[in-house]
């Protein structure tokens, strides 16, 4: 889609987007990575053959990409010290920091959503 | 929790609000701007085109080709009429935005039209972003996700919904193992295993449940949709020129861990007897990645959050009760794509102009089209039907599952939690059981295990699935996750 094909009402992502370079470099827990423009933090986890950046609270156990679109919620992460996005969704940007989750900090949902 | 009441933000006001950006969506859109509608289009997705024609970023993604996608031409000649809709100020749409709750209009709530509470999918509220949209009528083209069983070590990484498997290729270019398996059963397993090995993954073996001669009890459906004959035989051509297994009546029964103990390794398969017992296969496969799905199953949140009457349909699965014009129960709310029962991205279409149609008041104008919209729609419904007689979810799945085995992955419920409900603490429906166990009540909210919950609870019982098992599962408020600010008067 061109420029002009942007929707008419545009979030803070989207314009981030707009103005990425080809390469983005991120990191998560200080490890380096890199991600293709356009590409989402999941995705670039998984091409760098990261599987699980959360542990579960009760059984510590490792998760990471399940659903792939946006609705089991295995996927949260913490970018730029803002917790609980979904990794399949998030577009990775270039200097983003990213968090994994140990299961001291997983949330509970009775904690309210972000 | 307290809603704060609208009308303190300045709220747009529309004719029409359409929910959801795939096929249904957009063809609702596209149909209600043409009739003189002004509209406003809200899409999860950063992107236009839903699960059908999810693709990269094209801004950033440069050359793209389109071979993974069917009907692009159709989707490019929706996409370019909205963007002209848009050019006139007829259509609007705001991307990368979530419904988190939908108010109707009426006596209860006070409100002249419908209210609907908006959020970013990702990240924080931008300003520029309503918070709010109001509109006279509403259309919920919300679509659908993979539907799941419960299978011992489904929760290591490396098992991923087929359908997750698929958008990360078709929508990020991202492989998401090199050596995988797919299981469960649907004609979808073929373009996924397909997918993968045309990306360079090697595919081991395809496990459908269900076998292919439930096909020929369907001939008049089939005879009807020569298109849909014509693309399973494409996909099993792909399958045969890759030389990937298609083992029918078999399972994945067991999901093992590889040494690191942190990512899948091996399964174990599982025969389906003719009398629906499930017996082991002395056969391992070693793989890093599993892809299941089980059909899919609608997204309902909005659906329930409206109060429109929804039911059980062949496939088991909860979905959203429309007459003939994709009315719901509900005055001035209208339903499209596969929320009133799955039927792939041809049916969505139809649907989705014919709510469209409906929802601008132009059923009497557009006469022919409304007709013929509905010879179209009762001839793909019959494939699907079909499709879901010939594809069921095998009903003695559960004697698959060990006491140890995760039902919800998100408050990490076992199986042996789940028996105990239903057998020794009384738990003999499903809102008791999810009460009891938790199950459904985590961050997904019953989307990932909310149809395994159900059959479980109503199996404890030994009586069908029904309707009252689905809908608690179905229920999720908010309908999307919300930055907290939005839940306080601001
Ligand atoms: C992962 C996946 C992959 C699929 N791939 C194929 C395929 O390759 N071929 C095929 O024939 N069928 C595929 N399907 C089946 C099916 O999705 C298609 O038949 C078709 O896309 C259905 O069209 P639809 O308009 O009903 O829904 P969708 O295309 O699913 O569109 C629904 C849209 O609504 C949005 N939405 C949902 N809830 C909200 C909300 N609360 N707020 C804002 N927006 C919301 C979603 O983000 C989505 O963009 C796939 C399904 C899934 C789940
Ligand atoms: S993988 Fe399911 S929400 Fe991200």
């Amino acid at each position: 889609m061109s420029e002009r094909d942007r929707p008419t009402s545009v979030t803070g992502a989207q314009v981030a987007a707009n103005r990425e370079p080809a390469t983005i470099h991120l990191t998560l827990d200080g490890r380096e990575l890199t991600a293709r423009a356009g590409q989402s933090v999941g995705a670039a986890l998984t091409q760098a053959g990261i599987r699980s950046w959360r542990r579960t609270r009760h059984g510590g156990r490792p998760r990471g990409l399940f659903c792939g679109i946006g609705i089991c919620y295995d996927c949260l992460i913490t970018a730029d010290g803002v917790p609980n996005l979904r990794a399949c969704l998030l577009l990775a940007s270039d200097g983003m920091q990213l968090t994994s989750t140990g299961p001291e900090s997983t949330p509970t949902t009775d904690g309210g959503a972000a | 929790m307290s809603v704060h009441p609208s009308g303190i933000t300045k709220q747009p006001s529309y004719d029409v609000a359409v929910v959801g950006g795939g096929p249904a969506g957009l063809a609702a859109t596209v149909a209600t701007a043409r009739l003189g509608r002004r509209v406003v289009l809200i899409d999860a997705g950063a992107q236009l085109g839903g699960q059908y024609w999810r693709h990269p970023d094209l801004s950033s993604a440069g050359a793209h080709d389109h071979a993974g996608h069917r009907d692009w031409e159709v989707f490019e000649a929706l996409t370019e009429r909205i963007r002209r809709h848009r050019q006139t100020g007829a259509a609007v749409h705001l991307a990368a935005t979530q419904v988190w709750f939908i108010e109707p209009p009426g006596p209860d709530t006070g409100a002249p039209a419908w209210t609907l509470h908006l959020a970013p999918t990702c990240g924080v509220q931008d300003d520029r972003m309503p918070r709010t949209v109001r509109a006279d009528r509403l259309i919920l083209a919300p679509g659908c996700y993979d539907r799941q069983l419960p299978i011992p070590g489904w929760d290591l990484p490396g098992v991923m919904a087929a359908g997750g498997v698929q958008a990360l290729l078709k929508g990020q270019r991202t492989l998401a193992g090199k050596r995988a398996v797919v299981a469960g059963t649907g004609p979808f397993l073929l373009p996924v295993a397909a997918q993968l090995a045309r990306n360079g993954a090697k595919v081991v073996a395809v496990c459908e449940a269900n076998r292919i001669g439930r096909w020929a009890k369907q001939p008049l459906a089939l005879a009807r949709t020569p298109a849909k004959l014509a693309e399973a035989a494409s996909y099993g051509w792909s399958l045969a020129r890759a030389r990937i297994p298609y083992l029918t009546g078999t399972v994945v029964m067991r999901i093992e861990a590889d040494s690191s103990g942190n990512q899948v390794g091996t399964v174990k398969l599982g025969r389906l007897r003719s009398d629906g017992g499930v017996q082991p296969r002395p056969k391992r496969l070693e793989v890093d990645l599993v892809a299941l799905g089980w059909g899919f199953t609608p997204a309902l949140e909005l659906v329930s959050a409206s109060g429109a009457e929804t039911r059980v349909d062949v496939d088991r699965s909860l979905v959203a009760v429309v007459d003939d014009r994709q009315q719901s129960t509900v005055a001035g709310l209208y339903i499209a794509g596969e929320a009133t029962g799955v039927g792939g991205a041809q049916l969505a279409l139809a649907e989705g102009e014919l709510a469209g149609i409906a929802a601008a008041d132009a059923t009497h104008l557009e006469r022919s089209r409304v007709r013929a919209l509905g010879r179209e729609i009762r001839r793909l419904r019959a494939f699907a039907v079909a499709m879901h007689r010939s594809h069921p979810v095998p009903p003695r799945w559960s004697e698959w599952l060990t006491p140890e085995t995760i039902v919800c992955r998100c408050e990490e419920v076992t199986y042996a939690r789940v028996s105990e409900a239903s057998t020794r603490l009384g738990a003999t429906d499903a809102r008791t059981l999810k009460l009891l166990t938790r199950c459904g009540m985590g961050w997904c909210q019953g989307h990932v295990c909310g149809f395994a919950t159900a059959a479980l609870a109503a199996a404890g019982q030994t009586r069908p699935l029904n309707a009252e098992d689905l809908r608690p599962l179905a229920k999720q408020f908010p309908c999307a996750p919300v930055p907290l600010g939005s839940l306080l008067e601001d």
